[in-house]
């Protein structure tokens, strides 16, 4: 499991950091989701609220953004909850990053399944390409994580670089998607395998073969 | 009203009750940890498991199951043995065997129930959990790895006490309690959750490693650190009271207490005066008793009636009943307990009386508070405001802002502002069922007592089964010393006008002392504080946990607490001492013992004879020409932890003070 320790409290923190508020686009945004919950209910947007943040300050530090204490606390004020609060949920949950990260974060699913289908292979690639696991590297592109199922299993092996999946991964695959992100390119979403489209299975169906071109009705056969 | 059957014995349960509720009912004992009676159901220990039919064929957390018509409940039947047996095992994984060193040692819910529901041995070999210490500031020691997430502290802040400061950070094994930052716990119960936690995550830091519950006595008293009157244990070992705790009382304090009235007792050791002193030459020195009394006797020679006494805040009845019959058997009436100098009305008790109970004014739906720092002069009546609130009550305060931990809205600082009540103030206080005013010590010092018994009529405070007209008090020996008749309606000011050759001063350390250059001042008190300072003579007295003695709160609820301990060295019950100066000054008092004294007292005032409520009657008619005057400028506490001289030579409340209130950094360094 990784680190979920907030960055510490230093002063150098709170000078950078202290100033932070809504950019005006941002603030139409949070209150719109605030305006989502009844009177008497605005905590509940805590946590669309500290993403919301998270990615603002991805925008200032050109990373995928994470959450200093400063920001934090701003989002209880802005809501009017105690911060250790807001600090329960931020602690909480994956996607909230409590130290800063590269442009991109890149979080290796090592679950079994994952696992199986050579996750060690892909955590090797990325090593090797210098990242550290909760370390931004040195040209400030990359942070590495190993984290637990994201879902797509399917497509074991993957990984989760900001707010897109690469599947299907093989430790060349990979490198073809990294290139390209630090080439400034968008490379294909989801799945790397040619041929496949999304989690079906791979090398063509194995069951319900006469629901793929036209509905099919099995009833009978059963 | 659904009948549930619980291990085969059928019994009617109150609507609305939960599973765990009914086996109690019925008799059985569920053990558990997140669960407790004041708090919300959190239901994540799992140490409550019972088999219920109709459900699912597995265990389930009673304390989180509302009990339903039908239900047969099962806490003997082997599945839950073994549901109870695994949770404890879970529970134990991560949990040190730390046992002989830990504080909560003997009295720790853990412990207590891995005997009574948990295996005979381990099968854990694993490298256990270790979490780091959290500082949680001068009073509450933390040692996290003990700590199994009940989340009972959590809740407590959150819900009883108003402060959201603890909380629950990261999760699953790595969940962690801690305050945000680690900053210390900053309000005045925060102390309250070491008694609620079940393991020795959360101790007391003043008491660690002091002693084990076995080796303690324990004596049943009352909490004289404000007029609350809460009802405490005090755990004695040999002469020294090593800590206090608070009683369960419904009534009065729940099962709360305040950090002063819990960690002041440090000062029952320290700064005590355990001898006679006398000054000579301008200089206290040692001297003996009947130096002191001869002294005493010569200064009254030939004007015996020129003699007063002054009560201090911490007094029992007793002993200002002795000091009264000392003082009228020498021909004087000059007596006065409220020492700052206060001069309201005393003629009808129920005006100067919290009317509406403590446990009543929960039931307030809208509440005035007049120049009352409520959270600082009775903390645990503050909890009942917040409670009030949760339950819909609108609060108002007229004085100088604080941070009442609940919604309220503060209508400024000036009193005049009541002559004509704005119309939002009106307007909700006339349409509420159960409508209170809270006059603080704040509002008597301004005279604001006539004009406030004009607010009965005007908000109809007074109605079938409510009285919701309350006078604060912040004494503990105020509502005792007021139904004695310990007072002058000239208040201070008549016993210095009198200029009396003798002044006995009962431990009241917050009087003016430049009043009176001309009398010999004779201190009975336990601490070296102000009032020694100023003294002539010093006889040496008990504290409140060294003699018997009976309270009075400021609902006008009587009660007796116990001694705990002797008073060090030469010091003596105060009685005694006023009773052997009775015979230096040849007068009789008419009592030799203690149990006489208290006879008298009650024959005098057959309502300190009775535990409970005193009867005061009815609220007088207010003085239609009262109008109220002033500025409340500031509150009579300026130092929650530093108010009376156990607590200020106490070593926790005032590293408290530094800390809490001035900021000060004294935390301890890492060892």
């Amino acid at each position: 499991m990784a680190d979920r320790t907030p960055a510490p409290d230093t002063p150098e923190l709170r000078a950078r950091w202290s100033a932070f508020a809504w950019t005006p686009e941002n603030k139409k945004t949070a209150d719109w989701h605030i305006a989502k919950y009844p009177e008497g209910r605005q905590r509940s947007a805590v946590m669309p609220l500290l993403d919301l943040a998270q990615r603002q300050v991805g925008a200032e530090t050109d990373t995928q953004g994470w959450l200093p204490l400063p920001v934090i606390e701003y989002v209880a004020a802005y809501l009017g909850m105690p911060v250790i609060r807001v600090l329960e949920v931020a602690s909480f949950y994956f996607m909230y990053n409590l130290t800063p990260v590269g442009k991109f974060h890149v979080q290796v699913c090592g679950t079994t399944p994952c696992m199986l289908r050579g996750s060690d292979d892909i955590i090797a690639a990325c090593k090797k390409r210098g990242m550290e696991k909760g370390h931004v590297s040195a040209d400030g592109l990359w942070t590495l994580t190993e984290v637990e199922c994201m879902g797509n299993c399917a497509t074991a092996p993957m990984v989760q670089i900001n707010d897109d999946n690469y599947e299907d991964l093989t430790p060349e695959r990979l490198d073809a998607v990294l290139d390209a992100l630090a080439a400034g390119q968008t490379p294909k979403a989801g799945t790397q395998e040619p041929g496949r489209h999304t989690s079906e299975p791979s090398g063509g169906p194995t069951s319900l073969k006469d629901m793929v071109s036209a509905n099919h009705d099995y009833r009978g056969e059963w | 009203m659904p009948k549930v059957t619980v291990d085969g014995q059928e019994i009617e349960v109150p609507a609305g009750a939960t599973v765990l509720q009914a086996c109690e009912l019925a008799g059985k004992e569920i053990p558990r940890f997140c669960y407790h009676e004041r708090l919300s159901i959190a239901g994540n220990c799992r140490m409550c498991l019972v088999e219920v039919k109709p459900g699912p064929p597995k265990p389930q957390a009673s304390c989180a199951l509302p009990a339903a018509e039908g239900q047969e409940i099962r806490t003997d039947s082997p599945m839950v043995k073994k549901a109870r047996e695994g949770v404890m095992e879970f529970l134990l994984i991560n949990h040190p065997l730390d046992c002989p060193i830990c504080d909560q040692g003997g009295e720790c819910d853990l412990q207590d129930q891995a005997v009574a529901y948990g295996r005979g041995g381990s099968r854990y070999h694993e490298n256990k959990r270790a979490v780091t210490e959290k500082y949680m500031g001068p009073l509450i020691k933390t040692i996290m790895t003990r700590c199994i997430h009940c989340t009972r502290c959590v809740r407590f802040s959150e819900e009883i006490a108003g402060v959201d400061e603890i909380g629950a950070l990261y999760r699953g094994e790595d969940m962690q309690i801690t305050t945000y930052l680690e900053q210390a716990a900053a309000h005045e119960l925060s102390a309250n959750v070491i008694d609620l936690c079940p393991v020795g995550a959360l101790t007391s830091r003043p008491y660690a490693f002091e002693a084990r519950p076995w080796e303690l006595k324990k004596t049943l008293s009352i909490d004289v650190s404000d007029a609350v009157g809460a009802n405490i244990t005090l755990h004695s070992k040999g002469r020294e009271v090593m800590r206090a705790l608070p009683r369960v009382n419904d009534d009065v304090n729940e099962e709360w207490l305040s950090d002063k009235g819990r960690y002041q007792v440090d000062g029952l050791t320290k700064r005590r005066l355990d001898r006679v002193w006398v000054r000579r030459d301008g200089k206290l020195q040692p001297a003996e008793w009947t130096e002191a009394f001869g002294l005493i006797a010569g200064a009254l020679e030939g004007d015996k009636a020129s003699i007063a006494a002054v009560a201090g805040d911490l007094l029992d009845a007793e002993t200002m009943f002795a000091a009264k019959a000392l003082v009228n058997a020498c021909g004087s009436q000059l007596t006065e307990a409220r020492q700052t100098g206060m001069t309201y009305d005393v003629s009808n008790l129920a005006a100067v009386n919290f009317n509406s109970t403590f446990a009543g004014i929960e039931t307030a739906d809208a509440i005035l508070i007049v120049g009352s720092n409520v959270r600082w002069e009775a903390a645990l009546l503050n909890v009942r405001l917040r409670k009030a609130v949760k339950a819909g009550a609108k609060v108002y305060i007229i004085g100088s802002e604080w941070n009442p931990t609940y919604p309220a809205t503060f209508l400024g600082s000036d009193l005049k502002l009541l002559n004509r009540i704005p119309k939002e103030l009106g307007d909700v206080m006339k349409s509420a069922k159960r409508p209170a005013v809270i006059l603080g010590a704040a509002a008597l010092a301004k005279g604001a007592l006539p004009a406030g018994l004009k607010l009965i009529d005007k908000f109809g405070l007074v109605k079938d089964g409510w009285n919701g007209f309350n006078v604060l008090h912040i004494s503990a020996a105020r509502m005792a010393s007021l139904m004695l008749g310990f007072t002058l309606p000239g208040g201070m000011g008549d016993i210095a006008a009198a200029s009396p050759k003798v002044l006995l001063s009962l431990g009241a350390d917050e009087m003016d002392y430049a009043a009176f250059p001309n009398s010999l001042k004779v201190f009975i008190g336990h601490h070296g504080d102000k009032g020694a300072h100023h003294a002539d003579i010093i006889l040496p007295g008990a504290s409140y946990a060294e003699k018997d003695g009976t309270y009075v709160n400021a609902e006008g609820r009587v009660q007796f607490a116990e001694k705990a301990v002797f008073a060090p060295g030469d010091a003596r019950e105060d009685w005694t001492i006023l009773r052997a100066l009775a015979d230096a000054l040849g007068v009789t008092v008419g009592f030799d013992s203690f149990a006489a004294l208290q006879a008298k007292m009650i024959a005098a005032v057959p309502a300190l004879g009775e535990e409970g409520l005193a009867d005061y009657g009815a609220l007088p008619k207010a003085d239609a020409g009262a109008k109220f005057e002033g500025e409340l400028v500031g509150y009579p506490i300026k130092d929650f932890y530093l108010t009376n001289p156990i607590a200020r030579a106490s070593e926790v409340m005032q590293r408290c003070s530094d800390e809490l209130l001035h900021g000060a950094d004294v935390k301890e360094a890492a060892e």
